[in-house]
């Protein structure tokens, strides 16, 4: 019935049409010309390097151009048989399981802490999150500081309490955890903002009738506040997981990817490979396994946030 | 037992409510104690890294690496790790490279992000549907992946050690037209259609009315495009090998690994580096805890 409305006697619209036309076109003519400086740089800084990178990874390109032949599926059948792949990949996913898990906790604890009321708003707001401000270099500067075996205030600390000096960025034992503690310093703020945006918009309501039940604190917070909390932790788990598994500057920085590659994200393999390497297209054949990763990670929480508002 | 005493009602919190509404986040109860001390540990455990870098900024080199370690300067503040690295080291010119770059990028990523976000919101064109799909799927790409392909991109161009190439590959913004789109849906159109009725052209009604209504989102987007501009490393340490083209994050980068060990003139220069954007920070608190609460807009 509404298609029929829709369309109004023949007669009206041969008169009509010349007109119509001539706007529409105009239309798109403008809706273009406004898109067109940002269409132009999606295209060619984005769009054109994602095809370019593909076909690079299925030929033998090198960044002196020599042998820049087609390869077929080589470099990917290469990247699957080479250690450093697969030692590098298994330092990403343990990073972003190491880090993950802290950022999203501690993050909820905070806010669940600060939205308490407890005054000094302010001040809690800004130690937790300033942090997340500052670039990656200087973070690295600041926490190898920290690290430092002999004059770091770490382990300065801990021989308060009789603990050895720990070599941390020189142990592959626990570089990979000082590089996570250095993580989790820098951007839990983050985190903790979306949660205490989060807790502050659940409506009063909710306490104030479970009151009137006679709940307590403890079982408000576990009945109304986790739950309620769902969909943001969901959020956050999933933009830390990508975020994670992004990492580059603080390891590259700190550790150089060492001791002995024990730290070494897949991301500065890329980058050996392709900058020190040379070797452009086996450069863009890690990076493109590594996108799948992440194309991955992001449909896995698709499929879960459409479940969700289904339900 | 902290569950039991979060699970006392009210009672004592009326007391903490003069005016007689008792809200339930008022008042002192043992478990608001608790809290709070949770609280103070934690965030001298975020504070902590960032006063002794300051400190050791203010030691001499001599100072910095005397053992046993002393958190307070022993021999007094010193702004000489200061005046080192100002007067002798590149930070003042990387500084400079950092300003430059990350306000073209946010200018830039401003404008095009606001006139692609407008005709969007605003213009019934032909493809605008698909334009608006491809631009939101975009943000699943990681820049990290184009780092290869971008880098042979500039070779190509001429760019590599230039300003241009440093600045370019950073002004697609796909999040930030999305939000700024959303952000301009919500204006009532009557308010433009007055002016369009006046003859007043589309581009002024985007200056004169759209704008000063955005404001807030325009301003917010600005900060973090910014931030993030300023903070980059990967990209700029990809493109610029020359000193002199280097920005801020990569200089230090670059002198720490060619120099290591002078640990007050390091923590000086990481103070330095730091500094604008904690001013920032303290100018546009609002914006940015806004900006990210409302919208996760860093988080893309």
């Amino acid at each position: 019935m509404t298609a029929q409305l829709g369309t109004p006697p023949r007669a009206l619209t041969e008169a009509v049409r010349p007109e119509r036309t001539r706007r529409r076109r105009t239309e798109n003519l403008r809706g273009w010309i406004y898109c067109a400086p940002f269409a132009l740089a999606f295209i060619l800084f984005l769009v054109w390097p994602t095809i370019y990178g593909l076909w690079m990874s299925f030929t033998g390109r090198s960044l002196t151009g020599a042998n820049s032949s087609w390869l077929g599926v080589e470099n990917y059948v290469e990247a699957f048989a080479d250690p450093e792949v697969w030692s590098s990949l298994g330092n990403t996913v343990w990073f972003t399981v190491l880090s993950t898990i802290p950022l999203v906790l501690i993050a909820l604890g905070i806010a669940v802490l600060v939205n308490l009321g407890i005054p000094g708003q302010w001040f809690w707001r800004l130690s937790f999150f300033l942090p997340f401000l500052l670039a990656s270099t200087v973070v690295s500067l600041f926490w190898k500081w920290l690290f430092n075996p002999q004059l770091g205030l770490i382990n300065d600390m801990l021989g308060n309490f009789g603990i050895p000096p720990v070599a941390w960025l020189n142990d592959p034992n626990t570089a990979m955890h000082a590089v996570v503690i250095t993580t989790v310093w820098w951007t839990i703020g983050f985190n903790f903002l979306l949660y205490l945006a989060a807790l502050q918009n659940i409506p009063d309501q909710l306490y104030e009738a479970a009151s009137l039940d006679g709940a307590g604190s403890w079982r408000k917070f576990v009945s109304i506040t986790l739950p309620q909390l769902a969909p943001t932790t969901v959020l956050v788990g999933v933009l830390q997981i990508l975020a994670s598994l992004k990492v580059f500057d603080q390891i590259y920085q700190m550790t150089g990817g060492g001791p002995a590659g024990a730290t070494r994200p897949i991301l500065q393999y890329v980058y050996e490979v392709g900058f020190t390497g040379y070797r452009l297209g086996y450069a863009s054949a890690i990076s493109y396994i590594f996108f799948f990763l992440i194309i991955a990670v992001s449909i896995v929480y698709s499929v879960i946030a459409a479940r969700r508002t289904v339900k | 037992m902290t569950a039991q005493t979060l699970s006392h009602p009210a009672a004592t919190s009326q007391a903490g409510a003069p005016s007689g509404t008792a809200r339930r986040r008022r008042g002192v109860r043992p478990a608001r104690v608790v809290a709070f001390a949770i609280l103070v540990v934690l965030a001298l455990a975020w504070l902590i890294p960032v006063l002794w870098a300051v400190l050791t900024s203010f030691k001499t080199e001599a100072d910095a690496a005397a053992f046993p370690i002393s958190i307070w300067p022993t021999q007094g503040f010193t702004l000489e790790a200061f005046r080192t690295t100002l007067a002798e080291g590149m930070v003042p010119r990387w500084a400079w490279n950092s300003l430059l770059t990350s306000t073209a990028v946010t200018v830039i990523t401003v404008v095009i992000s606001s006139l692609a976000g407008y005709a969007m919101s605003r213009f019934d064109f032909a493809g605008r549907r698909m334009l608006l799909a491809v631009t939101v799927a975009s943000i699943m790409i990681p820049g990290q992946i184009l780092i290869v392909p971008l880098f042979q991109q500039m070779l190509t161009f001429n760019l590599v050690d230039t300003y241009w190439g440093i600045i370019l590959p950073q002004v697609i913004a796909a999040p930030m037209v999305f939000i700024l789109k959303k952000f301009f849906d919500q204006i009532p159109r009557e308010l433009e259609e007055a002016a369009l009725m006046d003859g007043a052209s589309r581009l002024r009604i985007l200056w004169q009315i759209v704008v000063p209504l955005s404001r807030p989102i325009l301003g917010a987007v600005s900060i973090f495009v910014f931030i993030g501009a300023w903070n980059n490393f990967l990209w700029p340490f990809i493109v610029v090998n020359k000193a002199e083209l280097m920005t801020l994050p990569v200089g230090l980068q670059t002198v720490i690994s060619a120099y290591g060990i002078q640990y007050a003139q390091n923590m000086a220069q990481a103070v330095l580096a730091a500094l604008p954007l904690i001013v920032v920070f303290l100018f546009f608190q609002r914006q940015i805890i806004k900006g990210i609460s409302t919208t996760g807009i860093a988080g893309a």
